[in-house]
């Protein structure tokens, strides 16, 4: 699905991505932990063609296609998706009409027939309701006024109505009480297939007691630095990340 | 020596014009002559022109064009609208409606008599006004709307106004008296047709009775290469409610003067104006609203999107007199400037004599959030598309003011020819 080869990714002159290496494949989840300031999200930021980014080093290949080359909206196209760490409100743009926007023109994009106003209205409540997101909630303007759980529940529900093939959750799970995780891990779960991949990054392990991943990988000064099974994550609880630290810098 | 040439070009530009035969009163036609004399057109070093150089009006070599074009109607203005059409300041009986509703006298002033035109000029002042002497010295034709005591015009009344030709000067002057307890929707449609080097003039003077309740939707829309310096003039009345709202789309210089002077308690005003600018297109909008008596409410809310090199200004002016006691005075003006080299200088001004008063005004200027365009491409959206989405937002808010639906729909589908947008 898609391959990170030897990234190198700077901001204002400054590197933060230093050489990251990572294959996620079809039908997998993969968690990705790390102190913060590692570079998690601007991972998830030069993946999702944030232009302030400068790649100096390195590929990704997104089935079969060089994402770096592709411009953001073409990237959402193809079929990657950002939950944002932090959802932006957007006064006066309201959810679902930005949503059948996105829609359409994803579908015009792959040659498919505009969605007509029946269906869509069909696929919105479908949808938000998967994520227990309230029908006021996803007609009102992007995010504005939403609670911090509501806009995490909102980007889930608007990954639910783009249907990727590969979604970034930045931190979808901080500041959720238990019941908006659970709402939002069984969204991310209803919506696995074995034809699309998902990475979670995440500080916290009872994430993972929902969405359990197949791999979980340390993201440590810009690297990928350790990658082990989902028991890595209850190591990562229970010790912290010094010892990775020390275990990279003695290298 | 720069006096005698700014001089002679008023007197270059009046050169060839006649003057008005229309049956209003000649002192004020005689007054008009005599600002006109003494008068040049006014420069930027007077504090009302500031912003705003006429100097390509007082070049055209001005014409009262008499042409008789076809045009094809808006189809998008709905059939059970009353429809009255002027072209270049002549009235266009052909085009327009004949037969009237009960309770409402709609005529041109062409063919009133001078009872009929008694109010022509009470309201605006001429004295030292250029642009409103040549008015009032060359108007050619203009509406009477009159609505009765009592009545509620339930069809809307749109008046289209087309500019045609090279160096036309059209003179349009209108009268609109609603009269207490009468309700009317007034659509003012100013658009051109094959014109070019050309000006419009409009002084539009409306008496808002007691408890009356009066809407004005302005729709400009004369191409660019065009010029305009309209004027509304608003007298209301007790109880009264007016709106009105302004939606500029187009032209390469749009003046808007709009003063509304609150005589009556417990009045409502309702300014509205919505601005989109591109290329090198200037629009200035100068409002004055003047509560003299206690217990009034005005609110305005003025929005544009500027882009290119184009130029906006906004000066707002409310005066709250001295014993004008409870009155809640709101204006805001929002800029959205879509390039490095578009500006916009804006000005809202509150003058408070009384001290029991709710007054705010405020003004923002600045560009589309970076993050929120990027937020809305990576779920697949052009930047194009983001922008516009996040535009017509912005605009939204005065648009939304628009409560007949077919004005909204044609001013959506001019924003849309004009500048590519999807509502
Ligand atoms: N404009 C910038 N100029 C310089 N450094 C920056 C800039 N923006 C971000 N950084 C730095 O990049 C580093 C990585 O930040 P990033 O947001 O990717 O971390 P993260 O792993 O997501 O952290 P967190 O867990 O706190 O979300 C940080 O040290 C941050 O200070
Ligand atoms: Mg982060």
């Amino acid at each position: 699905m898609i391959s990170i080869k030897n990234l190198h990714a700077s901001i204002d002159g400054k590197e933060i991505l230093k050489g990251l290496n990572l294959e996620v494949k079809a039908g997998e989840i993969h968690a990705i932990m790390g102190p913060n300031g590692a570079g998690k999200s601007t991972l998830a930021s030069v993946l999702a063609g944030r232009e302030e980014y400068e790649v100096t080093e390195g590929s990704v290949d997104f089935d079969g296609q060089d994402l770096l080359e592709l411009s953001t909206e073409d990237r959402a196209r193809e079929g990657l998706f950002l939950a944002f760490q932090y959802p932006v409100e957007i006064p006066g743009v309201s959810n679902v009409n930005f949503l059948r926007t996105a829609l359409n023109e994803i579908r015009e994009y792959r040659g498919q027939e505009q969605i007509s106003a029946k269906d869509f209205m069909a696929l919105v409540r479908e949808k938000s309701a998967i994520v227990e997101l309230d029908a006021k909630l996803a007609s009102r303007s992007v995010n504005e006024g939403f609670s911090g759980g509501e806009k995490k529940r909102n980007e889930i529900f608007q990954m639910a109505m783009l249907a990727p093939k590969l979604a970034i959750l930045d931190e979808t799970d901080s500041g959720l009480d238990i019941d908006a995780l659970r709402i939002v891990a069984n969204g991310v779960n209803t919506l696995k297939s074995p034809n699309n991949a998902t990475i979670v990054i995440t500080h916290y392990q009872r994430l993972l007691d929902y969405i359990v991943p197949d791999f979980v990988h340390v993201l440590y000064n810009g690297k990928i630095v350790k990658s082990g099974p989902k028991e890595l994550a209850l190591e990562l609880e229970e010790k912290g990340y010094d010892w990775i630290k020390a275990e990279v810098d003695a290298q | 020596m720069n006096d005698t040439i700014q001089q002679n070009k008023l007197a270059l530009f009046t050169e060839h014009l006649t003057l008005s035969n229309l049956a209003f009163s000649s002192d004020l036609k005689e007054e008009a002559l005599t600002v006109l004399a003494t008068n040049d057109f006014p420069t930027t070093r007077q504090e009302d022109w500031k912003y705003t150089r006429v100097g390509r009006i007082a070049s055209i070599k001005a014409i009262q064009n008499q042409q008789n074009s076809s045009i094809s109607l808006p189809e998008m203005i709905d059939d059970s609208m009353l429809l009255f059409v002027f072209e270049n300041g002549r009235f266009r009986a052909d085009l327009s409606l004949s037969t009237l509703p009960a309770g409402i006298k709609i005529k041109a002033l062409s063919s009133c008599n001078s009872d009929e035109l008694s109010l022509v000029g009470s309201l605006v002042k001429q004295e030292n006004q250029v642009f409103t002497a040549l008015n009032t010295a060359f108007a050619t034709d203009g509406i009477l709307i009159h609505i009765e005591r009592n009545q509620k015009i339930s069809s809307s009344i749109h008046v289209l106004n087309i500019l045609s030709g090279e160096n036309t000067a059209s003179f349009t002057r209108n009268l609109i008296v609603c009269e207490d307890f009468g309700q009317a929707h007034i659509v003012q449609e100013y658009r051109s047709q094959e014109a070019n080097s050309s000006v419009t003039n409009v002084i539009t003077e409306i008496f808002v009775g007691a408890n009356a309740n009066l809407t004005v939707d302005k729709i400009q829309h004369e191409e660019q290469g065009n010029f305009a310096v309209l004027t509304e003039q608003v007298d209301q009345k007790k109880d009264s409610t007016f709106t009105i709202n302004t939606i500029t789309l187009d032209g390469t210089l749009v003046r808007n003067n709009l003063n509304i002077e609150v005589n009556g308690s417990n009045c409502e005003s309702n300014l509205n104006g919505a601005y989109l600018l591109k290329d090198n297109q200037h629009i200035d909008n100068h409002t004055i609203v003047d509560h003299k008596v206690a217990h009034c409410l005005s609110n305005e809310l003025y929005k544009g999107v500027i882009y290119d090199k184009a130029t906006a200004v906004f000066n707002g002016k409310v005066f709250v007199r001295k014993d004008a006691q409870k009155i809640n005075a709101f204006q805001s003006n929002g800029n959205v400037l879509m390039s490095d080299d578009a500006s916009v200088n804006s000005k809202p001004e509150l003058e408070i004599y009384a001290d029991d008063v709710k007054c705010s005004h405020g003004s923002t200027t600045g560009q589309l959030d970076d993050e929120a365009i990027f937020y809305l491409r990576a779920r697949g959206l052009s930047e194009k598309a983001a922008r516009n989405l996040m535009v017509s937002a912005f605009i939204g808010d005065v648009l939304e003011k628009i409560e007949n639906p077919s004005v909204l729909k044609m001013v959506q589908s001019i924003i849309q020819k004009k500048h590519g947008w999807e509502f």
